[in-house]
């Protein structure tokens, strides 16, 4: 068929995939080239390599099977703060991990809440350090993303079908079978698949909660060998490990995954008739609570003994602050520099782009990139020095996978419904950007914005590799204080952090929407 | 005069053939059944479907290759004829400027087009806080500041009521009368091509027959049309 004619031009979106892949693949080919085979892979190697399978699976199953009982509960069942508790379940994915972890060793660590309750009987403390931790933090991470994602499998039952089994009568069992388990079938898979894949390039947690022989990711070598030994050689062959691995398990989480969990009207509960009873009324309260709790008391932790250290803060903290502020600010305008015109290239019919920039995306790992970039410079300058921009950069390339997720359905509806008019108008491209596209998509911008804020605020990777001692980000400090034992100003570090992030990413959300027509 | 020479409109698999002429100041509705390709006839004289055999001609140019923009047409569609997001005097503005840089003189002229439909005072307004009939009149003043010689319509009324939107079609073919422009209108109504139409092009199965005058075609509808209209 004729190409019809379109009031946005595509060449900046391929321009912008062109320069993605250059980037990613120009990396890939640096840590190849670098790579010395001859060494072969140590003992050391392998057991990254296991170590970071295990942890990845454990956590997947874990969060999988803890969300699906979760997610059936919110499924069914109307109670007051229902909707805070799902908005809740959003929160762990603008949450800097480092908060994450700092906040769970106040809870379960060695002198936390919990080890301090088993004190009081006698029982020994808890030891959250090694794969338990590791896979701990990933859990209360992930469980929330897969509860979203299961939850909207559930809501995705048409609502006859639970009329129809009220009124035939279903027990539990039969509403399992015939409803339920068939569900799942279609919604686990790709969930498990996705919370894997993340776990797979998890770095901060492994960073802060793993370590030694037995508990250290490919992530994790690949920082050691850069950091402590230097050994570029063995960093490369260790980023090309992981790209295999990254790589499948991405291609993987693609074909199975279907939502993103982002979807509106999750805060919907399903119209159902059964599980009346009481035990599975207790049971599902039970679920709740605990979920919430789970979620809750590392937040509060955090809250609590970070208020306590926020007043003694010390400078470099702020310092700290404010460069974070910029890296963020520089890495979401990148991020929208590259996203809006691939958005607006796959509106208009080129959607290869979004599959090859949502494979590379999630299969390239930070600290691959990371050691591919420093490869790359070193030559010509002394890449330490370029920490913070290497960083904006890295973490705009993370978020973009989202970013594309958000903007490209609805800069697909704008091209759909106004490209006519626009066109009979005579309006220019530049004039549709400026008076239609960037307008109508402001919501969706403000949305993307946030999230990429958020997460480059709140990133510890690219930036461990490279920074000197003289800069730092915000979460970067906050482990080197918890290096140094300094708990109480680290939390203070840690609760400033948890406000800029959630608040940078309510005020980008806020403001696309303020005024925004439907 | 507006003429498609032997044209083969592709209109993604389905095909409209049309071989006709109107007349330079004439008001034409186009009615035929649904699917029969009374849209795609005016989507491709606007530029939006390729003609893939054939020419369009306006006063004996060739435009047939032109972007929808650059040609002496301006199209209300059948739904989201204004941005939601400006407001009623920005939308008309878009007719005289599409990068909405107007100066002075053209803002007047837009405030004067808006009152030329009985809006005055309501340029400030988003279409939100119209009613149909309001929203339709912007987009009718906003046809009026085009000045462009053809006018197609694809019953951008359907949504209002019928006494709504008689009043529309007398609004415009006023307009048409006042600025000498060429209608073709998109119409499910005989009733609304008996209203204002001068003559009646027939689209069905593909085919767009050439304008017959509106008093003799319904007088003594030919075999298509009579199927079309059903009844006696």
């Amino acid at each position: 068929m004729a190409r019809r004619a379109q009031p946005l031009g595509a060449g900046p979106g391929i321009g912008a995939a062109a320069c993605l892949a250059a980037l990613i693949l120009g990396t890939l080919a640096a840590v190849a080239w670098r790579a010395e085979a001859g060494g072969g892979l140590t003992a050391a190697d392998w057991a990254a390599v296991r170590f970071t399978a295990l942890q990845a699976a454990l956590s997947a199953s874990l969060s999988v099977a803890l969300a699906i009982p979760v997610a059936r509960a919110l499924a069914r069942r109307r109670f007051a703060g229902r909707r805070a508790l799902i908005a809740l379940l959003g929160v762990p994915f603008i949450l800097p991990v480092i908060v994450a972890v700092l906040g769970l060793l106040q809870v379960f660590g060695r002198a936390g809440w919990v080890s301090e309750a088993l004190g009081l009987f006698g029982l020994p403390p808890v030891r959250i350090y090694g794969l338990h931790g590791v896979v701990l933090a990933h859990v209360f991470l992930n469980l929330p993303l897969a509860t979203r994602l299961i939850l909207q499998g559930w809501q995705e039952v048409p609502a006859e079908r639970f009329r129809l089994a009220a009124q035939l009568g279903f027990g539990p069992w039969a509403m399992l079978r015939l409803i339920e388990v068939p569900m799942l079938r279609q919604v686990v898979p790709g969930a498990l698949a996705v919370v894997f894949a993340i776990c797979l390039t998890s770095f901060a947690v492994a960073l802060t909660l793993g370590g030694g022989p037995r508990a250290t990711t490919i992530e994790l070598a690949i920082y050691q060998s850069f950091r402590f030994d230097f050994d570029l050689g063995r960093a490369a062959l260790l980023s090309g490990l992981q790209i295999v691995l990254t790589t499948g398990a991405a291609v993987v989480a693609l074909r199975l995954a279907r939502g993103t969990g982002f979807g509106a009207g999750l805060d919907r509960p399903v119209q159902r008739w059964d599980g009346r009873g009481a035990p599975a009324r207790a049971g599902d309260a039970a679920w709740i609570g605990g979920t919430a709790l789970f979620l809750i008391l590392p937040l509060a932790a955090i809250a609590a003994s970070g208020l306590a250290g926020f007043a003694g803060l010390p400078p470099a903290v702020w310092r700290a602050a404010a460069v974070s502020l910029a890296v963020a600010g520089v890495s979401t305008g990148l991020l929208l520099l590259m996203a809006l015109p691939m958005a607006g290239a796959v509106a208009l019919g080129r959607y290869g782009l979004i599959e090859v920039a949502g494979l590379l995306g999630l299969a390239a790992s930070p600290l691959v990139i990371g050691t591919g970039l420093f490869i790359l410079l070193r030559p010509y300058t002394d890449p330490t020095a370029l920490a913070l921009p290497v960083t904006a950069l890295v973490n705009a390339v993370m978020a973009l996978p989202f970013a594309l997720r958000i903007l490209v359905p609805r800069a697909s509806e704008v091209v759909e419904r106004h490209g006519r008019l626009a066109l009979s108008l005579g309006m220019g491209r530049g004039a549709f950007l400026r008076l239609v596209f960037l307008p109508r998509m402001r919501a969706q911008i403000g949305f993307a914005a946030g999230l990429a804020m958020a997460l480059s605020m709140g990133d510890l990777g690219v930036i461990a590799l490279f920074a000197g001692a003289e800069t730092a980000t915000l979460p970067l400090q906050v482990y080197r204080l918890m290096g140094a034992y300094r708990m109480e100003a680290a939390a203070g570090a840690a609760l400033l952090l948890l406000a800029l992030s959630v608040g940078s990413f309510w005020i980008l959300d806020r403001g696309g929407r303020w005024h925004a027509e439907a | 005069m507006l003429k498609l020479e032997n044209c083969v409109i592709d209109n993604g698999g389905f095909f409209l053939a049309a071989d006709l002429a109107v007349e330079r100041g004439r008001i034409v509705a186009v009615i035929g059944p649904s699917g029969g390709g009374k849209t795609t006839l005016l989507e491709a004289i606007a530029g939006f479907l390729p003609v893939i055999e054939g020419a369009v001609l306006w006063r004996g140019r060739d435009i047939t290759a032109l972007a929808p923009g650059a040609r002496p047409v301006a199209m209300l569609f059948q739904d989201g004829n204004l941005f939601p997001h400006l407001s009623a005097a920005q939308n008309v503005g878009l007719g005289l400027r599409p990068d909405l840089r107007l100066s002075r003189d053209q803002w007047q002229t837009v405030e004067d087009a808006l009152a030329r439909v009985g809006l005055s005072g309501l340029g400030q307004r988003k279409p939100a806080a119209l009613s149909g009939g309001q929203r339709a009149r912007v987009a009718l003043s906003r046809l009026m500041v085009q000045h462009r010689d053809i006018m197609l319509l694809d019953e951008p009324f359907a949504a209002l009521g019928p006494a709504l939107k008689a009043e529309m079609l007398v609004l415009v073919a006023e307009l048409a009368r006042e600025s000498g422009a060429t209608v073709l209108m998109v119409s499910h109504e005989p009733e609304d091509a008996r209203r204002i139409a001068d003559e009646v092009i027939f689209v069905d199965g593909g085919q767009a027959h050439p304008p017959l005058g509106t008093k003799a075609l319904f007088a003594s509808p030919p075999d298509a049309l009579r199927a079309y209209l059903g009844g006696d």
